[in-house]
């Protein structure tokens, strides 16, 4: 069960990466990034199943929640920062530093 | 009965994980996002993680996919027409992930021993949480109720700041 687990893991971690490299929309590539940071909970969870009688696996995946969720909202915050000064929350428009 | 649910939870995940690959309207997105968090978090239950699994629900599902909602909703113009994703690098994205997978999948099957996975003892996963989360832990318990309150404070500061910035 835990390998198959780790399977997901894998598999969750690549369609991040995938999602984070080809969607052109900011609020797409934070949907990305939380399904990597799921993956490492995945596997955190799963292979604290090999010490049973420690649950700091657990707790990292705790910690992990908790970051994940404030780099979300700042994340949106800069992304509604940016929309209301470009009107457009796709990255590749926001140029103005180019030449 | 278990193992039917849990492979039933472990397709939804896949399956809707996968399928954010390919959607191209971002609110549809939002919600395959929180059928892969929910599904995510029975299977944490399987894994006798039951504190994890409520804390998914409650702060992922209920919190952050919300907080993406009304990010989607406030930053594209509600006209009645469908939010469209554009795709660009497809074949160097799917390059990436398909040698990322790999690597992975070869290094889980070659490294990982199953015979040193034990079943956990039948104490109280939730009761031994509280107490290491109060002990041993205390200090980045600590420091993640201040992280979260910077977190707080700097979005609500950098969403509401009305002068571009230079």
């Amino acid at each position: 069960m835990e390998v198959q687990l780790l399977y997901l893991g894998a598999l969750l971690f690549c369609v991040g990466l995938a999602i984070i490299i080809i969607k052109r929309s900011a609020i797409m590539m934070l949907i990305g990034i939380e399904l990597l940071l799921n993956a490492a909970n995945l596997n955190l969870v799963a292979l604290n199943k090999l010490h049973p009688q420690a649950i700091d696996g657990q707790m990292f995946a705790l910690f992990v929640i908790i970051v994940a969720v404030s780099e979300t909202a700042v994340g949106l915050a800069i992304v509604m920062f940016v929309y209301r000064h470009h009107q457009t929350s796709v990255p590749d428009q926001l140029n103005e530093l180019k030449d | 009965m278990s193992t039917i649910a849990f492979y039933i939870l472990y397709a939804l995940c896949a399956v809707s994980a996968v399928s954010l690959l390919f959607i191209r309207n971002l609110f549809k997105a939002a919600l395959l996002l929180l059928v892969c968090l929910l599904s995510i978090a029975g299977l944490y239950v399987f894994l006798h993680a039951e504190f994890v699994a409520v804390t998914q629900i409650l702060i992922y599902a209920g919190g952050l996919v919300v907080v993406i909602i009304f990010g989607i909703m406030l930053t594209t113009r509600m006209s009645g027409v469908p939010l469209r994703v554009d795709n660009n690098n497809v074949f160097a994205g799917l390059l990436a992930s398909t040698c990322l997978l790999c690597v992975l999948v070869i290094a889980v099957r070659e490294k990982f021993d199953p015979s040193k996975v034990t079943d956990m003892p039948a104490t109280d996963a939730v009761r031994a949480t509280g107490i290491q989360l109060m002990s041993s832990h205390l200090l980045p318990f600590e420091v993640a109720g201040v992280l979260l309150l910077m977190a707080l404070v700097g979005a609500a500061i950098v969403s509401t700041s009305k002068t571009p910035r230079g």
